[in-house]
């Protein structure tokens, strides 16, 4: 990698020699002139001491996944501050519906077992089993997480068997997780933990599909500030019956018949992949990874997903929503181009973020300079069909796979899911790339840089060089960010704004993306003393 | 100041009766004592209260919370010893590391280390497996430590392993190595082996606790040696320990052994003359 040598030799120069050594394999420059994205490692073990983006195992399957599904009841198993911390933070929003009544939607609470010192030296078990007759008397939810926080796993508490026995107490599911923070390299292995749970206990238990012509799930979208109901929006409108959206304001009686739609959609890659995998092993179901976020990307999406079910009153009638959507909300995305339009931005969210959004900010006449995933795979990056490369470690050979087959009953082709002839199907995937994902460095511009796992010193070195005009990061990165003098959003959580997802989040993404980079705070944080004759320096905080 | 003692040695070694017949030497010769048993098995303080305790620190805390009385967990022994045991949760549950620092915590706050105290003796379970079996010699509680052993292989290997974990603390606090006590096996060449073996560590040999069937029958009464036959034989060898201890001025930062040494050592002495 001699671009690397060249040109983000400098950022690298203050590592010791195996830190700089391993740092160089996590860093791409686009290459226009190169066919094939050159290998990234990701995946891999975070350097002790680097203060790194990501997050715990256990923040990716009760944070990510499983937390927002809303009449499940999720108990943190372990002591308070894992449980507090991971409370509402994500902003997954979540109503009642015709099936899940107020009463029944437990995602804004917190259930924790709050473990004290006694429960460590005696092991919790019995804490945690009386807990879930407590919830279960009060709220009487349809089914139970159980997610483990580390201690939990060093004492060696059973909450397996603890589930079992309180499933059969209780007569619901009570589903155990068991996503100790500790496990894996990020919080990817929690993603993992929960995708195979859920697809193992939940998926394919449920009878009753939703009515409709076709049924489609969006998988890998969380409804952070509302982006699942926009989307949910557009889908019913265009005429898909969107039977659960995974698992932003999703409910476990939608989980049980994900089995029973004719589609899947993949939205975040990383977080949700498996579950679309081994939904296509087991019933035959197709999934398409699409892109919401931004109008092109959006609009394409729908065009592919129309494509797909071969249907022309379907396709005629996306042209109709993605003409009227497009010109509503275009007059006002030029308005605010006028003030992005030539402006640089760095983005380090996710699996799939980092991407989606690149075609929201070009949208707004912006580039991505920098672009990196917290806890991506190399397939996020590179697409998948470097999958069957990549080499499986300790780490990873810690997060079980599961190897499922197809079902006796339920399993039919893919064309018979979409109900169309072998032969459509055949010429479909040669337009539509089916069970594919291309990754984030196709849609690059040379000289850009792909980046994974970045830590604190790694942007404020990439702040000096490319002096971007905002940052989209965690709430670990957005005050580095304002310390060095730039605007900063975070793509977790949105703030406190969204949706950001589809025609109406373009709208409000633009307003705040303005805002930010209009807001006059960043004239006045130059200190006196840098103002009189100092102005060269360096804009360092 | 009471001199803070810990015994620590290979599981089965002897480090209970060890302590316990030491500490009725010590406590018949009028010192002040508190024995602090460290096993979750809570067998430490058997002889001294001539059964078992009724009830631990950790079982106590469980059932009656923070407000707890000393009283309730400091038992009168043999000789006016001040007995207690820290207890812990049934074999494969919860964290009995941690149960040990949550009671010598508890025995803290509690003001069960008053200053009339000549000695606080802990007996510390088999191996330092984590943390919270170090506890005694971590953050200054103990300070000086013995090392029960005989001229068994494994036992020496313990030995020596917890000579490192003593080392490990040695150097960052006060925690010391007293020196060897031998509860002979009657293994040949016992005693060269031991003395060579404690003096690679850098240390002593405190004294040889010959093997006797007296031990076995004042245990099956549930008492010390000094307690059930006052004038035999092996009762004056435990009072001779507990001189030895009394009396000890040699406390030092080990050198633990690398295992090739180790084994050398024990060609050396035990194996080599016996073939």
């Amino acid at each position: 990698m001699t671009e690397t040598d060249g040109q983000l030799a400098e950022m690298l120069e203050s590592y010791p020699e195996t830190v700089k050594k391993n740092r160089k394999k996590h860093l791409v420059i686009k290459n226009e002139a190169a066919e094939s994205c050159p290998q990234i490692e990701a995946n891999t073990r975070t350097i002790p001491g680097i203060i790194s983006q990501r997050g715990c195992a256990y923040a990716g399957c009760k944070g990510v996944v499983v937390g927002p599904i809303k009449d499940m009841l999720t108990i943190t198993h372990g002591p308070v501050g894992c449980g507090y911390y991971s409370w509402g933070t994500r902003r997954n929003k979540a109503r009642a519906d015709k099936t899940t009544p107020k009463d029944q939607v437990y995602s804004q609470l917190c259930f924790t077992t709050d473990m004290q010192e006694p429960d460590i030296v005696f092991g919790g078990e019995k804490k945690l089993a009386k807990m879930i007759d407590e919830v279960v008397a009060l709220y009487h939810p349809r089914a139970i997480n159980i997610c483990a926080t580390c201690p939990v796993g060093l004492i060696g508490d059973d909450i397996g068997a603890v589930a079992k026995a309180a499933m059969e107490r209780h007569n619901i599911q009570v589903l155990a997780y068991n996503c100790e923070g500790y496990k894996g390299v990020s919080q990817s292995a929690g993603h993992h933990i929960a995708n195979n749970t859920i697809m193992e206990k939940i998926v394919g238990t449920g009878t009753e599909r939703k009515p409709g012509k076709h049924v489609i799930n969006l998988l890998g979208e969380y409804n952070i500030g509302g982006d699942g109901w926009e989307l949910e929006r557009v889908l019913t409108e265009i005429g898909y019956t969107v039977n659960c959206v995974l698992t932003g304001d999703s409910s476990y009686l939608n989980i049980k018949t994900l089995h029973l739609a004719d589609l899947n959609l993949v939205q975040c890659h990383r977080s949700i992949n498996y579950i679309a995998e081994m939904m296509e092993t087991r019933y035959g179901t197709p999934w398409l990874k699409v892109n919401f976020i931004g109008i092109e990307a959006m609009n394409q999406s729908l065009r592919q997903l129309a494509q797909c079910f071969g249907d022309p009153e379907l396709e005629a009638k996306t042209e109709v929503v993605i003409q009227r959507e497009t010109a509503r909300v275009t007059a006002a995305l030029d308005q605010y181009r006028k003030v992005c339009a030539g402006k640089t931005a760095f983005a380090f969210v996710g699996g799939s973020r980092s991407h989606h959004y690149q075609y929201l900010l070009r949208d707004l006449g912006m580039e991505v300079m920098v672009a990196g995933y917290e806890f991506a795979h190399r397939d996020d990056y590179e697409g998948r069909q470097v999958i069957p490369m990549i080499k499986t470690d300790a780490d990873s050979k810690n997060i079980p796979e599961l190897h499922l087959s197809p079902d006796p009953e339920k399993y039919r082709e893919a064309h018979e899911h979409l109900s169309i002839t072998k032969e459509q199907y055949e010429e479909l995937k040669k337009e539509v790339p089916l069970s594919y994902y291309e990754g984030m460095y196709p849609n690059m511009k040379g000289g850009e840089v792909m980046i994974d796992d970045c830590n604190h010193h790694e942007i404020e070195e990439l702040v000096a060089r490319y002096k971007p005009d905002l940052i989209f990061s965690g709430v670990r990165d957005k005050y580095v960010a304002h310390k060095l003098g730039v605007a900063s959003k975070q793509l977790h959580s949105y703030d406190y704004s969204g949706p950001y997802a589809g025609y109406n989040g373009a709208l409000n993404f633009a307003r705040d993306v303005t805002n930010a980079l209009m807001t006059p705070a960043w004239n006045l944080i130059i200190p006196p003393w840098e103002k009189n004759g100092n102005e060269g320096s360096e804009n360092h905080a | 100041m009471a001199r803070q003692v810990a015994i620590y040695g290979k599981g089965g070694i002897g480090k209970s009766t060890t302590t316990q017949n030491t500490v009725a030497a010590l406590a018949e010769a009028g010192k002040k004592i508190m024995v602090v048993g460290c096993d979750p098995k809570a067998d430490s303080t058997r002889l001294l209260l001539h059964g078992l305790c009724q009830k631990t620190v950790l079982d106590t805390l469980r059932d009656e919370g923070d407000d707890i009385e000393l009283d309730a967990i400091l038992k009168p022994g043999f000789g006016e010893t001040q007995c207690v045991e820290s207890g812990g949760p049934e074999p494969g549950v919860g964290c009995a590391g941690r149960g040990i620092i949550t009671s010598i915590n508890l025995l803290e706050s509690l003001g069960a280390y008053t200053p009339d105290l000549d000695y606080v003796f802990y007996d510390v379970l088999g191996d330092v497996v984590c943390g919270g079996f170090a506890m005694p010699i971590r953050e200054g509680k103990a300070e000086e430590i013995y090392i029960v052993a005989s001229g068994e292989l494994m036992a020496l290997y313990a030995a020596n392993n917890i000579a490192k974990g003593i080392k490990k603390y040695a150097d960052n606090g006060k925690v010391r190595l007293g020196g060897i006590i031998c509860n002979s096996r009657k293994v040949d060449n016992e005693l060269p082996l031991l003395k060579a073996f404690a003096e690679e560590l850098g240390s002593q040999l405190i004294y040889f606790v010959p093997r006797d069937n007296l031990v076995q029958r004042a245990e099956i009464n549930k008492k010390t040696v000094i307690d059930f036959d006052p004038t035999s034989g092996q009762a004056n060898e435990y009072r001779n320990l507990a001189q030895a201890i009394d009396n000890n001025k040699m406390f030092v930062i080990p050198r633990p052994m690398v295992q090739e040494r180790l084994e050398e050592l024990m060609m050396q002495h035990g194996f080599m003359d016996a073939m």
